[in-house]
């Protein structure tokens, strides 16, 4: 198991050290910063071993997040640790920074000592752990109180707490996707899928169940074929396939395997419910025709055309074009009919920034590139063009049919429930070759 | 707070610009005093954050331990926050003050009996942690206690408490019957404690691989199977990892676990999805093909796999890791999946590389189209290893896709021409497999590569065009100037060149006889004459052998159909791919290595298999009895022959290797000889008497090494004269040392470079080594271990290397040598076995010691004796030796002799001849009489020698050579 976690600035100076195991000495402190930090090549490998012992590292801005063992350890779970353990820093003190660890840190402390026993992990909810790990002490609980905090830290239901009272109960669901794309010079689609996820707010009171469906094809199709369709055809247009998906710890797998129904006890507050894929039938929102001409040794001429490729009545934002420049270039000439493109040197590319694009519209950039002459014989790598935007629906063509609130125990019902559904598209790495 | 941040930022400020001196005598003393001053406040306020003071010095790793007392005395508080601070001082300080340690155990006593169960915990928790003996005999009853608390929170807190004391004092946990209790918790009500319960269980039972600990039968898999459903994502690793460890009775009971784990499959949590695809991975083995479940589970696993790629990035490196295992496992479960493997621009380099291995791994005729164009746009990206990958990637596929080698062929000719220097020598590398795979298909491009032959710098690129200008030299119209253009810095080339040009030469000799004599016999006595290196040296012989006695049969040989090259290249052997499939999600399916490679101890040594699908119901783990050394367990069936080499190594063992190299077949030219000196010639060698078994080495004419001089056949093709240059054959031997010369290159040896030499001083044999680590992590526990060998050379004390080794140092290192160890002969007589072991893994190389330095201080013998020996021994164990180009003086001869310890004993001159008669023992108490014959003028002298073990005859000789003439 692991055997002990260092935190480090950027440096490589040690802002917090918990060793859980014996085997574990100080100078593994010294042999991470030497081997892996001031190390003066990239990183190759997030998993190090030095000297029979293995590191495993996250990196948040410039902090560094080291796990240490010398056992054969499971390596994912480690991984998914130090995501956690990050994940509750954030949750307590905001940001990761050399500051806030410094001024939280035996605040750490104290959470490295309740999630990580002996190196196993524990309960690492952020919500179960704010009950008793505060900065304010736990003093003045009663015994009833006690005995509900562990049993909920233990309990088959350690994210939620009971007795949670709203007088307005609220849920919010956001369909937040990623659409990613590698689309050859041709126009041809390499590989594209989506990776969505539903993330949501629950205000709710009491030990509510819920009930979550979407356009599922599986589902539908099941649904179909158990009789009263009133038109298939329909259907399975506004059904999609998707590919997997994994679910926040609340739901009830066993269900999902037999039923395919998501069934669970939210958490209170903000949470991830689920993350899928899709690669089928995906809405690509925008198409990038690109046109590089080499003119002689010295000069690029560089033409790209976007067309967006949904609904007239929908908008689309924060549209970014980046057109990779190589690096002897020496001067650039931007001519763009929408929107404001510039050259930045320092990164090498020609940003072209759109601030909307309604559907099914087309807009173009042309550019000319001197270049500096070299006597480099390696040709220019060419990256790829990227595009960053953000849609307002979702491009797997995903919808939420309903989410469905049953509390017995308190007197309100599913009706009562306000429900808020919102979806989002954004690109994730949406790349046309040129 | 606040202010106290500033406190902790200003002490790290100190702590970084001064060094260690100045720092601890000023600052630090006054500091330590005001803190314990602030410690001993009545203010509870100030107690707490002199406390939090003190925490922090230790974080920065400042030595706080004189404040033991006054912290612990702020130990009895009900401020939980408090408290909690001192025992984090507790765990880090106990260890080194285990006397006062013991003022906290009544603290913890009394805790453990609060009514809070979160301070109850807590004590228990903290008091597992501190590692003194003392304290440890305190812990057991509230323990006991614990493990029956009522509150769930407590008992999964004692749970993980039972494995800390396993880990200080097994027996201890033994006595008090802890494991029977912990047994018990498999059944708790409470799933956490559950999963707690299991992982301390798996756990101790990995240190006690016979002990059944985790006694895995129905009804426990079934209690596991309901927890699974109810605890944490963490409790779920615990329970799937060690479900993977049960055998199922048969395909039913298999069936049925895989049915209920596979739900996990859609965990948000990569570890339990990993873990999950390990018991499925497992127990599928198990299951009949031809059940519609296999199939139905087989689909199953894709898309939980192909979503662990949408992971954040370390996790994606882990999950390509263990797909890679799977894939050489189970190929139809990713086989239509090779998209999402595609190399996206802004992966980290380790998550390319591996894609990239993958997507050669996935190639096949279906896909191959997509991946060709694909692998041709990362062979122009930055990244150097990526795109040497790709090149490398670009070949595989034409190996691999027989359809696809023309159009790989093409795309390699395309990177050719890019003319970057590195995408061109890989591609050479590469374009030499494909020829091998297809020959006579491709030679049209010949013309292409050669035009590249000078920018080629790499060893591996240069030996790939120099075979590829042999193997087809018929159709290269001026292969000879361009193998002639290699072999003017023959020197200077890596062994791999020298050895391939050697080869190409003898081809291209053999495919045009009539232009290349000249560069035969050029590139032959370079190879035999000048060349330092035995492999060199050996096959220089057998060429030369061959050429001069049957052109014909070196036709044959040297020009043999060669056998194709396999499809798959760089597979996991079958034995190791099981053991990795068991490991799935952990470090070792990481590192693609048995944990016994990375772990040290008992931990990991066991072995695991997977179970027959026939359900034969086999023990899974099948524990190797002791074998101390983790690294001695390197998967043997992947180099049988090292893998004996190195028992027999490591053990000492004293029966004869059988498969490993020492003695290998007498070649044809000494083939009588030989036979007889396993025999009795052995005997005298080590029995070192003088009267003893004269009937030895009967048919010794000529000593074995000695080939060229045996050739006096006739043979038509002028190679004759080149013949008598076969003298000296130059061992690399010096004066007294010869100098060190690399025993053990960096490529071989994960980045150990070894060179050295040996030499005598002051009567002990020394061998003098230069350590290099040429890696990019540290070296540290070095050994080093010899074959048996021909003098039972043994080194006398350990390897001395006392700090680790940093990547890019370099160590001097003494090793002092006796003649005490095992015995055995070997071939040639000097060679030397060692085994060299670090923490990264075990290397072995030979080299060969001169054996003047056996030669003793007491060598010198009476000239009476000298001379009744010298008649006695037979004329037939006399051996004539010419040393050539010696410009020394009779007498400057002598004492250069002398400081090796060759002892002049009488000196004649004879019509202006000088002999020296010259005596000198060996170790093992051989003597060795000679004669020296030295004619001034002439810069030819002859030695001759005279020994009941004429076998070390040649080996002298060169010690005679390699003295006189430095």
């Amino acid at each position: 198991m692991i055997g002990g976690l260092f935190i480090y600035n950027h440096k490589g100076e040690v802002l917090i050290s918990r060793v859980y195991r014996d085997d574990i000495g100080r100078n593994a402190v010294d042999a991470f910063r030497v081997n892996v930090i001031h190390a003066r090549q990239q990183v190759r490998s997030p998993v190090t071993n030095i000297a029979r012992t293995s590191f495993f590292h996250v990196k948040r801005s410039n902090i560094w997040l080291a796990a240490v063992t010398k056992q054969n350890v499971n390596a994912a779970m480690v991984f998914e640790f130090l995501y956690k353990m990050c994940d509750v820093m954030t949750a307590y003190f905001g940001k990761i920074s050399e500051e806030n660890i410094k001024n939280n840190f035996v605040l750490i402390y104290e959470l490295l000592d309740e999630i990580l026993d002996f190196g196993y992990p524990q309960n690492s909810e952020t919500g179960a752990l704010k009950t008793f790990i505060t900065q304010q002490g736990i003093k003045g609980q009663t015994k009833e109180e006690q005995s509900q905090i562990t049993s909920q830290v233990t309990g088959q239901i350690g994210w939620r707490r009971e007795g949670i009272k709203y007088r307005r109960n609220e849920l919010f669901l956001d369909v937040l996707e990623s659409v990613n794309l590698l689309m050859s010079p041709q126009g041809q689609v390499l590989s594209a899928h989506v990776s969505g996820r539903v993330v949501m707010k629950s205000y709710l009171s009491g030990m509510p169940e819920c009930k979550f469906g979407m356009n599922d094809k599986i589902v539908i199709d099941k649904q179909g074929k158990g009789g009263a369709s009133d038109d298939p055809g329909k259907s399975g247009k506004q059904s999609i396939a998707i590919d997997d998906c994994t679910f926040h710890q609340c739901v009830r797998l066993s269900k999902f395997d037999s039923e395919r129904s998501i069934s669970f006890i939210p958490p209170d507050g903000e949470y991830e419910l689920m993350r899928y894929r899709t690669t089928k039938d995906i809405i690509l929102p925008f198409r990038v025709i690109p046109l590089v001409r080499e003119v002689g040794r010295t000069k690029l001429e560089v033409k790209v055309v976007i067309k967006s490729n949904f609904k007239p009545s929908l908008l689309a934002q924060k549209i970014e074009v980046r057109i990779p420049t190589p690096l002897n270039t020496s001067g650039v000439q931007v001519i763009c009919m929408k929107g404001k493109a510039k050259y930045k040197a320092s990164e090498n590319a020609i940003v072209w920034k759109i601030k909307r694009m309604a559907g099914m519209k087309e807009s173009q950039i042309s550019a000319e590139i001197e270049l500096l002459p070299t006597n480099d014989k390696k040709k220019w790598a060419r990256p790829p063009i990227s595009m960053n935007f953000e849609v307002p629906f979702a491009p797997s063509g995903l919808k939420v049919r309903y989410l469905k609130v049953f509390e017995s125990k308190l007197n309100y019902s599913d009706h009562d429930v306000i429900k808020w559904v919102r979806y989002i598209g954004r690109s994730g790495i949406y790349e046309t070759r040129c | 707070m606040q202010e106290f941040a500033n406190q902790l930022c200003e002490n790290r400020q100190f702590g970084f610009k001064m060094t260690d001196s100045k720092y601890f005598t000023t600052t630090k003393k006054g500091e330590i005093f005001e803190l314990k001053a602030e410690l001993n406040s009545d203010k509870k306020e100030k107690k707490k954050e002199a406390v939090k003071k003190v925490i922090a010095s230790m974080t920065v790793g400042k030595d706080v331990s004189a404040l033991f007392p006054d912290v612990v005395n702020c130990m009895q508080t009900d401020n939980l926050e408090l408290k909690k601070l001192v025992y984090l001082y507790l765990m880090n300080y106990a260890k080194s003050q285990p006397d006062m340690a013991i003022m906290a155990v009544n603290t913890f006593v009394k805790d453990c009996e609060d009514p809070n169960p979160l301070i109850r915990a807590l004590a228990v928790r903290t008091m597992g942690c501190i590692r003194v003996d003392k304290i440890t005999e305190y812990l057991c009853e509230p323990l006991r206690k614990c493990l029956k608390d009522e509150d769930p929170y407590v008992r999964k807190t004692a749970a993980v408490c039972v494995a800390k004391l396993h880990d200080i004092n097994a027996q201890l946990v033994e006595d008090q019957g802890f494991l029977d209790t912990l047994k018990d918790l498999i059944s708790d009500s409470n799933p956490m404690v559950v999963a707690n319960a299991v992982a301390a269980l798996s756990e101790i039972a990995e240190s006690h691989p016979n002990s059944n600990l985790l006694d895995l039968n129905p009804q426990t898999i079934n209690k596991l199977l309901t927890a699974l459903n109810e605890c944490t994502e963490w409790g779920q690793i615990f329970i799937l990892d060690c479900l993977a460890n049960y055998t199922p009775r048969d395909d039913r009971e298999s069936q049925s676990i895989c049915e209920r784990v596979t739900p996990r499959l859609s965990h948000a949590n990569s570890a339990v999805v990993l873990s999950a695809v390990k018991v499925l991975m497992k127990f599928m083995e198990m299951l009949p093909k031809d059940l519609d479940y296999y199939g139905t589970l087989l689909k199953k696993l894709a898309p939980p796999l192909v979503t662990l790629l949408s992971a954040e990035p370390e996790l994606q490196y882990v999950a390509l890791r263990n797909i890679n295992l799977i894939v050489q496992r189970r190929p139809e479960i990713l086989k239509h999946e090779m998209k999402v493997f595609f190399v996206k621009y802004n992966d980290p380099i380790y998550v390319k590389l591996e894609k990239l291995d993958i997507m050669i791994r996935l190639a096949s005729q279906a896909n191959i189209a997509q991946v060709l164009a694909e692998l041709k746009e990362y062979a122009t990206e930055v990244d150097v290893d990526f795109v040497r990958k790709a090149v490398r990637a670009i070949g595989r596929c034409a190996i691999k896709v027989e359809q696809s080698a023309e159009r790989c062929v093409s795309t390699l000719l395309d990177l050719i021409q890019t003319k970057v220097n590195y995408v061109v020598q890989e591609a050479i590398v590469v374009i030499k497999d494909i020829f091998r795979k297809y020959p006579n298909k491709y030679e049209s491009v010949i013309g292409t590569l050669c035009e590249n032959l000078d920018s080629l710098d790499e060893p591996e690129a240069r030996a790939a065009m120099i075979w590829i200008v042999g193997e087809y030299a018929e159709r290269i119209d001026n292969a000879d100037e361009l193998l002639e253009s290699f072999l003017e810095g023959f020197h200077d080339e890596s062994t791999q060149v020298q050895l391939q040009l050697l080869t190409a030469i003898v081809k291209l000799f053999l495919k045009k006889p009539t232009e290349t004599q000249e560069l035969v016999q050029q590139v032959l006595s370079l190879a035999t004459q000048d060349s330092d290196n035995p492999d060199l040296r050996d096959r220089g012989y057998i060429y030369w052998r061959l050429l001069s006695t049957d052109p014909v049969a070196a036709k044959e040989v040297v020009l043999a159909e060669k056998p194709l090259i396999s499809e798959e290249t760089d597979l996991i052997e079958p034995t190791l791919l099981e053991e990795l499939i068991c490991h799935i999600g952990t470090l070792a399916s990481v590192y693609h290595k048995p944990p016994s490679a990375f772990v040290e101890g008992s931990r990991g040594v066991q072995h695991k298999r997977l179970a027959g699908s026939a359900g034969s119901g086999e023990s899974v783990e099948s524990p190797d009895a002791g074998s101390a050394a983790g690294a001695s367990e390197a998967p043997p069936a992947v180099i049988p022959s090292q893998g004996d080499l190195l028992g027999d190594l490591l053990n000492l063992d004293l029966t004869p290797p059988t498969t490993a190299g020492p003695p290998p077949p007498p070649s044809s030219g000494m083939q009588m000889g030989a036979m007889d000196l396993l025999g009795g010639g052995l005997d005298s060698l080590l029995g070192g008497d003088l009267g003893g078994s004269p009937a030895m080495g009967a048919g010794f004419a000529a000593p074995p090494a000695a080939m060229p001089a045996s050739f006096s056949a006739p043979v038509s093709s002028g190679l004759d004269d080149l013949f008598d240059l076969g003298g000296g054959v130059g061992m690399p031997m010096g004066a007294y040392s010869p100098p060190k010369t690399v025993w053990l290159p960096a490529m071989k040896a994960k980045g150990l470079e070894i060179s050295g030499t040996f030499a005598r001083r002051a009567g002990v044999i020394q061998m003098e080594m230069t350590l290099t680590n040429k890696a990019m992590s540290v070296m540290t526990d070095f050994a080093i271990q010899f074959n048996r060998n021909s003098f039972g050379l043994a080194p006398a004390g350990p390897l001395q290397v006392l700090s680790p080794l940093s990547p890019n140092q370099s160590i001097e290192v003494t090793l002092p040598l006796n003649t005490v160890g095992p015995v055995m002969k070997m071939d040639p007589l000097n060679n030397l076995q060692v085994a060299v072991k670090n923490n990264i893994d075990v290397f072995y190389f030979s080299c060969q010691y001169p054996i003047s330095m056996l030669f003793v201080e007491d060598g010198k013998m009476e000239r009476q004796v000298f001379l009744a020996t010298w008649k006695d021994i037979p004329n037939d164990n006399e051996s004539q030796f010419q040393i050539k180009d010696c410009h020394l003086s009779s007498d400057a001869s002598s004492s250069k002799l002398q400081g090796s310890n060759i002892f002049t004993i009488a000196k004649r001159t004879v019509e202006g001849q000088d002999m020296l008669y010259q005596s000198m023992k060996l170790t093992n108490g051989i003597w060795l009489l000679a004669e020296l014959r030295v004619q001034t003028g002439n810069p030819n002298y002859t030695v001759c020698l005279k020994c009941r073990a004429p076998e070390v005859s040649q080996c002298v000789f060169q010690s005679y050579e390699a003295v006189l003439k430095n």
